[in-house]
């Protein structure tokens, strides 16, 4: 019998789950690595280098070296993790998350300011609100593409 | 005998803790927030407890995917403040109350929860920014912490039954210790927010505010509230407001005593990606 994942139909959300948790344990802990300030310091001084100490694939340290978060998080990385390589380049929790939806960071500091995003149209996949997938991407990047 | 006199509730946001460490305060976008805690701040030192029991989340700093205990109790003497990738925090270090916690797990743990006892940790902006929020930024904290980490990192998290239930088993633990303490129960994390993916920056005041309704005047129902709801309608990351349900557990109404007092009530959008809620309940 299959495990129960309620969570799937949620739009522009992957929950960390066992499954997500065991693509991604190297991912995050190379992640979890960079709170030591010397780890941080080699980091920066040769991100390749670093990357291939650890255990991961070739996509996942395509993904960190994108800088990609959401790629990231499709490989199994999960925010909390993933947010030590914000710190490390000195982005703030709102850059990160708003890198995530393609606004640019004043369009998303702007949203929060008028109350965030809206749960209408985004609580299940296939309604119409904005984090839906073929709203994707949203603000600057969605009128560039 | 050693009694719960009052929980206190709050989101423990990062950037609030930055915003103190820089020294932000009175900016125009961090100012309406630090009003909301003018109350809380002089209610503290008019109510000092002996010891806080504080439940908030490790976010990924002293449990990494090494180990993912659900429930940890942190019985050492004192606890550092960590380095979350920014540096440490310019805040004083956290002194434990080991008698206490100990006490606490070996009665817990008798009572069916099953804690994971720790006896070194860092503690995170989880732990830290309540203090700040409730205390300001004094040279050292006012009394002892316990920190009691909860999992809402790696999916399944406890049910907010669960951690409902667990705040019962604490309110017995604390009122079986013989000394006379007066000790503080808080609960930490949420509101609504998700910080991941497209759907980042979800906010849902309405729900947010009902939760706050429900909390205070029906636990037991709002206990019942699937994982699901949370997520859908308070973000993926509003999961963290089920530890809340640990300190409500652990007011006296929920074992047949009277309805505590709201002393305080505050709720403000938005705080980097998060909504803040605050509430103060006092046993009577």
């Amino acid at each position: 019998m299959s495990l129960q994942k309620p969570y799937l139909d949620v739009p522009g959300t992957t929950i960390f789950d066992a499954e997500q948790s065991r693509k991604g344990y190297h991912l995050n802990q190379f992640c979890m690595s960079l709170m030591k300030a010397e780890n941080r310091a080699r980091f920066k001084a040769g991100e390749r280098a670093y990357l291939d100490e650890w255990a991961m694939s070739e996509e996942q340290k395509q993904a960190v070296l994108a800088r990609d978060l959401n790629w990231c998080i499709r490989l199994g990385g999960n925010i909390y993790f993933l947010a030590k390589i914000g710190a490390t380049d000195g982005k703030s929790f709102q850059q990160m998350a708003g890198s995530m939806t393609g606004m640019s960071e004043e369009e998303y500091r702007d949203m929060m300011m008028k109350g965030g995003r809206s749960a209408e149209g985004n609580r299940v996949l296939g309604e119409d609100g904005d984090a839906q997938a073929h709203r994707q991407p949203q603000g600057a990047a969605g009128r560039k593409a | 005998m050693a009694r719960i006199t009052a929980s206190v509730y709050t989101s423990h946001v990062p950037a609030i803790g930055a915003a103190i460490d820089l020294g932000k305060t009175a900016e125009p976008y961090w100012a309406p927030l630090f009003r909301g805690y003018e109350f809380s701040k002089q209610w503290m030192k008019d109510h000092k407890p002996d010891v806080i029991f504080l439940v908030y989340n490790d976010h990924a700093t002293a449990f990494s995917l090494e180990m993912i205990p659900t429930f940890a109790i942190g019985t050492a003497a004192e606890f550092q403040p960590a380095d979350e990738g920014y540096g440490p925090r310019p805040v004083p270090k956290v002194i434990g109350h080991p008698e206490l916690a100990s006490h606490i797990a070996q009665s817990v743990i008798q009572d069916d929860f099953d804690l994971t006892i720790v006896n070194k940790m860092d503690v995170d902006h989880g732990l830290t920014v309540p203090l700040n929020l409730m205390c300001g930024s004094p040279a050292a904290w006012p009394c002892p912490v316990i920190p009691f980490a909860v999992n809402v990192v790696q999916y399944p998290v406890p049910s907010g039954r669960r951690c409902f239930m667990l705040g019962q088993a604490i309110r017995r633990a604390i009122e079986s210790y013989d000394e006379p303490l007066n000790v503080h129960i808080w609960g930490t994390g949420g509101m609504s927010h998700q910080l991941q993916g497209p759907r980042a920056g979800l906010i849902n005041k309405e729900w947010d505010n009902r939760f706050l309704d429900r909390l205070i005047a029906d636990p037991d129902e709002l206990s019942r509230v699937p994982h699901i709801e949370y997520v859908r309608e308070a973000g993926s990351e509003g999961i963290e407001l089920v530890m809340w349900l640990i300190a409500r557990g652990a007011m006296a109404d929920v074992d047949g005593g009277a309805k505590p007092k709201v002393v305080h009530r505050f709720f403000h959008v938005p705080a980097s990606n998060t909504a803040v809620g605050h509430l103060i309940l006092e046993n009577p």
